[in-house]
This record gives C-alpha cells, structure tokens and sequence, in this order.
C-alpha cells in the first residue's frame, strides 16, 4: 500500500515537474527573428535605452514583464516596417511620455538635469583650485616665517669673532 | 567657514534625501501624454457579442470613463465595489476595456463579482493599451464628449479621486444619454 502510495506520488511529482517546465517554454516569448545582425543590434542598443515603464529600473531590453514584451515585439515590428529610431521612440514617448526615454530631451524642465554634472564638476574644480592656492600660500609664509626665525638666530652667529 | 560648509552640504543632502523618501510614489503620478488630446483611434469588438464592433467614433457624444481591466488583475478586484458604485450614480459611462484576457474568464469575472459596464470592449492583444500607453491594469481614462482625454488615473479608482477628480470634469449634462 505504502510502495503503490509514494509510487503514485512520485508521478504526481513527475508531472508537476513536466507541467512546470512546459508552461516555462510557454511564457518565454518567441524570440525574435532578425533580418540581419546589423539589425539586432540595432534592436538591442534602442531597448537598452528605453525604460520599461513597469519596472521602472529595468530597461526594455532586460524586462521580462509582459509590458516589456509587447513593447519590444511592437518596437521590432515597427524596425520591419522601417520605421528609423526616431520615430520609434516618438510612438512611445506619444504614448507613456518622455519617462520611457533613458536619455531624457534637452529642454527647460531637463536643463538643471543635463547641466548638474558639469555644475559639479565646475564646482569641485574651483573649490580644488582655492584649496590649493590657499595651501600654497600658507606653506609660502611658512616658509618665509622660518627663514626669519632661521636668520634671527643666525644673526648672532655672524658677528665679528674676537 | 571652513567647518560650516561641509555642514551645509550635508544638511542640503539630507534634505534632499528626505524629500525624495516622501516623494517616492510619485511615479504613479507621472502626467500622460495622452490628457488633451483625442482618444486613441480603436474598433473592439464587444465581450458579450463578439461579432459587434465599437470604434471610438461611436462613443463621441457623451463622456464616458474608459477602465482597463483582467480577470487576471488582483488591484481590480479591490477597484471594483468602487466602480459599481459610480455605475449605480449613474452619473457616468463606463466602459470596460478587458485587455489580455481570455474571453470565457472575464465573463465569469463579471458573473461572480457584477458587472458595472455599459459597454464591454475586447483589446486581447493588448494593442490598443499600447496607445492609451497603459503600464499595468487598472488604468482610468475620462474622455469628454468631444472625444479628448481629460484625466487619467493609475492603479485602483477610490471614492474621493472619483469625487474630487472625475465628477467636477464631466459637464452637467453628463450621464444623460448612455
């Protein structure tokens, strides 16, 4: 009885397995056929730089969310069609907004976004260069203070021997 | 000067840490491109009748909400006691968007928990979320009698963003005709 048992639950394992695997296959999208490898690229450099807007630190190319999958299907088609990558992003930044782009457009309300490194920068160049030249000059007087100090007691040493 | 700027740059930092901590959940707050312009162009066909077609031509006249949902979405099931409440007002349209779904369990999805919709429209693929730009269900549009998106909202509707962002968009006559 308990061989027929952990027999039949073997199976039922067996089956899980298999059923677990097939609907693994099933959700996987079809992969994608390209024309050419200049194409793949293509493909892949363009879904590298978009977001996918459901989870929102993935990109296109990395998210296997269903969104992601539409999208990148609907990106192929449209490389198919023809479509320059341009225009492909117009389609989605028409649709979800300039979220999806990675690179967000130069305009009013990205300006400080774009400027910020080079601000910084700027910043940290002048706050170095200041340091330095306060350094320098600290060590110049420290320098001059102790050749004073040095020719004072010097000083006496020069006066005429006996 | 020389200890009080380090101080001040840390200060600023953590406010501005703080400020984003607060302000984290904002994503679902992103502005659609969509609000002010005409509804994405779609011919569906109808979940009950599914050799019935209604194409976005058909609706102009009357505002109408468009929500997305799935039988296979969990956060509509907490939407839902919310729309069917706005749909016994009476003061709206609904439409039901059922996007990847499979026909038989949204049908039984509407069996088992009531139904709300005036219309039901069937968008299997998916497609034409795409151009409402929908990120996940459930997602609410309200277009305006001419056919324009005025407002979107993302994740579940709740009784106060219906009466405080939905009610005062639609015009008196809204509700009138369906």
């Amino acid at each position: 009885m308990n061989t027929v048992r952990t027999a039949w639950r073997k199976a039922r394992l067996a089956l899980c397995l298999v059923l677990g695997t097939l609907a693994t296959l099933y959700a996987v999208a079809a992969p994608l056929e390209f024309e050419s490898p200049e194409q793949q690229a293509r493909f892949e450099a363009l879904t590298e730089e978009l977001r996918c807007l459901v989870c929102q630190n993935q990109s296109l190319a990395d998210s296997d969310a269903q969104l992601a999958q539409d999208l990148r299907q609907e990106i192929f088609v449209m490389m198919r069609q023809g479509q320059s990558d341009e225009s492909i992003k117009r389609f989605l930044v028409d649709r979800y907004g300039d979220f999806v782009l990675y690179r967000p457009p130069v305009r009013g309300n990205t300006l400080l976004l774009w400027l910020a490194p080079l601000l910084l920068l700027t910043t940290g160049a002048l706050v170095l260069a200041l340091t330095i030249r306060r350094r320098r000059v600290m060590l110049a007087e420290e320098a001059l203070d102790q050749v004073i100090a040095e020719g004072e007691t010097a000083a006496p040493d020069e006066e005429p021997r006996p | 000067m020389s200890r009080i700027l380090p101080l001040a740059a840390f200060l600023l930092l953590a406010c501005l840490l703080v400020f984003g901590l607060f302000h984290s959940d904002e994503k679902s707050e992103l502005p659609s491109p969509l609000i002010g312009k005409p509804v994405p162009a779609f011919a569906l066909p109808t979940l009950f009748e599914p050799r019935r077609t209604v194409s976005a031509a058909d609706l102009v006249g009357t505002p109408y909400l468009v929500n997305f949902w799935a039988s296979w979405c969990v956060t509509c099931r907490v939407e839902h006691p919310v729309i069917e409440e706005l749909a016994r007002s009476d003061r709206v349209r609904i439409v039901g968007f059922n996007f990847r779904d499979e026909g038989e369990d949204a049908r039984a999805w509407l069996e088992r928990w009531g139904d709300p919709y005036d219309l039901h429209l069937v968008d299997r693929d998916g497609r034409i979320s795409i151009d409402f730009g929908v990120y996940a269900a459930p997602e609410t549009f309200l277009v305006d009698a001419e056919g324009n998106i005025v407002f979107k909202h993302l994740g579940a509707l709740t009784p106060e963003i219906i009466e405080r962002e939905i009610i005062p968009r639609l015009s008196p006559r809204a509700g009138d005709g369906t």
